[in-house]
């Protein structure tokens, strides 16, 4: 079954997918088959003087919670920038400066009336009359669908009108980070300012902004739409509904974008996408600033971060990376961490020489040419790290190294005694300016890949 | 006060009291604004010892520039009250506004000007904010040479040895600390700025070399400078210290 | 902000350093080295405990000091 063969006329919306039901195989979802799929968006009370929109307490009781990465109640903080003072501004980010995921742009290019709904349900609950969209300078295709979803709109006749407006935002990794976003919208530089005030309160022109997420406004309309009842019928308790992640490795057969239940089995995923033949080396959970899982703790690892936390990781931005056995480990990390230092927006001493210092050490880990105490080395740049930047840049790398240290050990140690091995010198298998196999096939709830995912890795 | 009013009178009556304090209070505030200076170039440095740490120099560079400014206001006021020569207070702040030697006065006006501007601006620096004020107090290097000049140039003194040994001594300081902060170490982008500092800091002091003994200490210079020839000494050949104005 | 305890000093002040101003000028680890120390890059590295009479007149001295405004010393709970 192809993907342009999945049911459109599945109503019952218990089951996956939810996000991406009626997803085609190109272009975007017009605003007419967006309503044949999931009917008008509902009207919800708007803010008041002193009575909230029952859509917040909806969003309370759904249990949603950011999907950029910040796993925030999406509940509270609607609430925070309606109570705030000044007229609210909504600012969608869909920055997404992840290099291994690209969830956020699939929902704006091929879905973008599901993420505008969320948008414009979110707006009116805060009382925002104007909506700014962040999409990332490269990602051409996210850009001209969400401009003609915009165009199909206005063309609409709408209750109140909100304005709507487009932003480009650099391909930078720091850029989707919530004040560099807001930084960068209001004509700044795209680098993260020191908080408070936090955006709820003072954030585009001073006004309280709520910035969220692409996935997280798509949920919003869906929970909109079917209750927070609904949304719960899925995931677990503490992390209720279903979520995107973007699953990639090099020895996958259908990489892409795919909408799980949270909580369920990592192996059920990798069946989804085809499964695989032989087990990775290792599994980067949650983003590059993620967490490394043991590939042979595989059967047991689901996707939750309740589920997750024994090993360090959260779900974060959704990203699944798998670690082949062929490549060197140790080199992966060490190419990790050299990026991570580089996209350090260079603003805070800690962040500027402490990640510096750590992709260092651990470059001559991987040469071999570290010190016996290289690892404590390590582990004390990362505590003297932590913390003491103005964004969670540098916890992220700190956490993404410790977890590397502790998943290689063994490799680690065979290069401590031999130097770089012969696996070294393989290209990374990580996607980061280099394509990802391409992957067409069935399955329930997947969403763009193959062609599309080469376009949107291959220009980074 | 019942002491000190019929003193004030009597010392602007002769005229020598007020004139003596502005050479000395101008000179000290000299003294004082090149150890500013100094200190503010080992304070961007961040030069610093256990005896003298880093707020100490940066306190030490604030007190220092208030000290300056107590002074250069001593020194203007005496200035004015000094019957000798016509100096309006006005003349103090508006630069060539003076009948008397307007060129060089002028110049003292200007970089008190810029003194009250960096100090201003220091004051409110939480206000201006941090890129604001630096970019306002690197006039501190212009304030710096205007009032050497200017006491070069009015000063009655500048044909005294002590006069011109302190005013040589303080140029060597501050072209030590010139020195000191263009050669830190410098980025491709600042190496044309740095060294264009460079360049007018040993242009300015070579100029001024030059120009000493055919200005200043070169004859009749009081006329020269613009003294109102009614204050001129009849003798005009005259070129003695102190004795004649 | 992480959640803490309410503790005796409810109302006491605390310690913060806007690490995008920091320019490692380090004058604060002099003149609160009770509270200060620097890391080996020279920038501020803070003991969280309460700020109290004494102490808190130092703190105060110290952020007047900082040449950046970078350190900041405010009520707990903000």
């Amino acid at each position: 079954m192809s993907p342009a063969e999945l049911p459109h006329e599945d109503r019952d919306m218990g089951a996956l997918p939810r996000l991406l039901a009626g997803i085609p195989t190109s272009g975007a979802l017009s605003l007419a088959g967006h309503r044949a799929q999931h009917g008008e968006m509902p009207v919800f009370e708007g803010r008041k003087r002193r009575v909230e929109s029952p859509l917040i307490e909806l969003l309370d009781t759904s249990g949603l919670r950011g999907r950029g990465g910040g796993g925030f109640p999406a509940g509270a903080k609607l609430r925070a920038v309606a109570g705030a003072r000044g007229r609210a501004i909504v600012l969608v980010n869909g920055a997404e400066g992840e290099p291994a995921s690209f969830k956020d742009r699939t929902l704006l290019q091929a879905l973008p009336h599901l993420v505008l709904d969320g948008a414009e349900l979110a707006a009116r609950a805060v009382g925002a009359e104007e909506i700014m969209i962040g999409v990332c300078d490269t990602a051409s295709e996210a850009l001209a669908e969400v401009r003609g979803a915009l165009d199909e709109r206005a063309r609409e006749p709408s209750r109140e009108p909100l304005r709507a407006r487009l932003v480009t935002v650099p391909n930078r990794y720091i850029a989707g980070q919530e004040s560099a976003l807001v930084n960068h919208v209001g004509g700044g530089p795209a680098l993260p300012t020191f908080t408070p005030p936090l955006p709820f309160e003072r954030g585009v022109r001073e006004r309280p902004t709520l910035v969220a997420n692409v996935e997280t406004l798509a949920h919003v309309a869906l929970i909109a739409r079917h209750g927070a009842d609904w949304f719960r019928e899925l995931g677990v308790a503490s992390q209720p509904g279903s979520a995107l992640v973007t699953l990639t490795g090099a020895e996958l057969g259908y990489p892409g974008v795919y909408e799980i239940e949270i909580g369920s089995p990592i192996s059920a995923l990798l069946d989804a996408a085809g499964g695989i033949e032989t087990q990775p080396r290792a599994i980067l959970v949650g983003g590059y600033a993620g967490a490394w899982v043991d590939g042979a703790l595989l059967r047991g690892v689901a996707l939750s971060d309740e589920h997750l936390a024994p090993y360090g990781a959260s779900l974060g931005a959704g990203v699944i990376v798998l670690l082949s056995t062929e490549t060197c480990p140790v080199a992966e990390l060490a190419r990790l961490t050299c990026w991570l230092a580089a996209q350090s927006a260079r603003q805070c001493g800690p962040c500027l020489f402490g990640l510096d210092a750590i992709a260092t050490t651990v470059e001559q880990l991987m040469l071999g040419s570290a010190g016996r105490d290289a690892q404590q080395r390590l582990a004390g740049l990362g505590s003297v790290v932590r913390g003491r930047g103005a964004c969670s840049h540098p916890d992220g790398a700190v956490r993404m190294v410790a977890s590397g240290l502790e998943v290689f050990s063994d490799e680690l140690a065979d290069h401590a005694h031999h130097g770089p091995c012969a696996a070294c010198e393989r290209p990374s298998e990580l996607p980061r300016p280099r394509p990802v196999a391409k992957g067409t096939g069935p399955s329930a709830g997947r969403g763009r890949s193959g062609a599309a995912a080469r376009e949107l890795v291959g220009a980074r | 006060m019942s002491v000190l009013a019929p003193t004030l009178a009597a010392a602007g009556g002769s005229t020598k009291l007020y004139w003596y304090l502005t050479r000395s209070t101008g000179t000290v505030a000299l003294l004082l604004l090149t150890g500013s200076l100094v200190l503010g170039v080992v304070d961007v440095q961040r030069l610093s010892s256990p005896r003298w740490p880093r707020f100490v120099v940066d306190g030490l560079h604030r007190n220092l520039s208030l000290l300056a400014l107590v002074f250069l206001l001593l020194h203007i006021l005496t200035a004015v009250l000094d019957s000798f020569a016509p100096i309006s207070l006005t003349a103090a702040i508006v630069p060539f506004d003076s009948s008397y030697r307007p060129l060089w006065l002028g110049l003292g006006a200007i970089a008190f000007d810029l003194m009250l501007g960096l100090i201003l601006t220091s004051a409110l620096r939480r206000r201006i904010g941090h890129a604001g004020w630096r970019a306002t107090h690197w006039l501190a290097y212009a304030c710096w040479p205007i009032a050497l000049l200017h006491t070069l140039g009015t000063g009655s003194d500048v044909k005294s040895a002590w006069l011109l040994a302190l005013s040589i001594a303080c140029l060597a300081l501050v072209l030590g600390a010139v020195l000191t902060r263009v050669l830190s170490g410098w980025s491709a982008a600042e190496l044309r700025s740095r060294l264009g500092a460079l360049g007018g800091a040993a242009a300015f002091a070579l100029g001024l070399l030059l120009w000493l003994p055919s200005g200043p200490l070169g004859s009749e210079w009081a006329r020269r400078s613009g003294t109102p020839t009614s204050l001129l000494p009849h003798n005009s050949a005259g070129s003695q210290t102190g004795s004649a104005r | 902000m992480s959640a803490r305890a309410p503790s005796a000093h409810a109302t006491s002040h605390r310690l913060r350093v806007n690490p995008i101003a920091c320019e490692a000028h380090g004058m604060c680890a002099e003149l609160l080295p009770e509270r200060i120390a620097l890391d080996e890059w020279g920038y501020p590295v803070l003991d969280d405990q309460p700020l109290s009479g004494k102490l808190l007149a130092h703190a105060q001295r110290a952020a007047q000091a900082c040449p950046t405004f970078a350190l900041l010393v405010q009520r707990r709970g903000e």
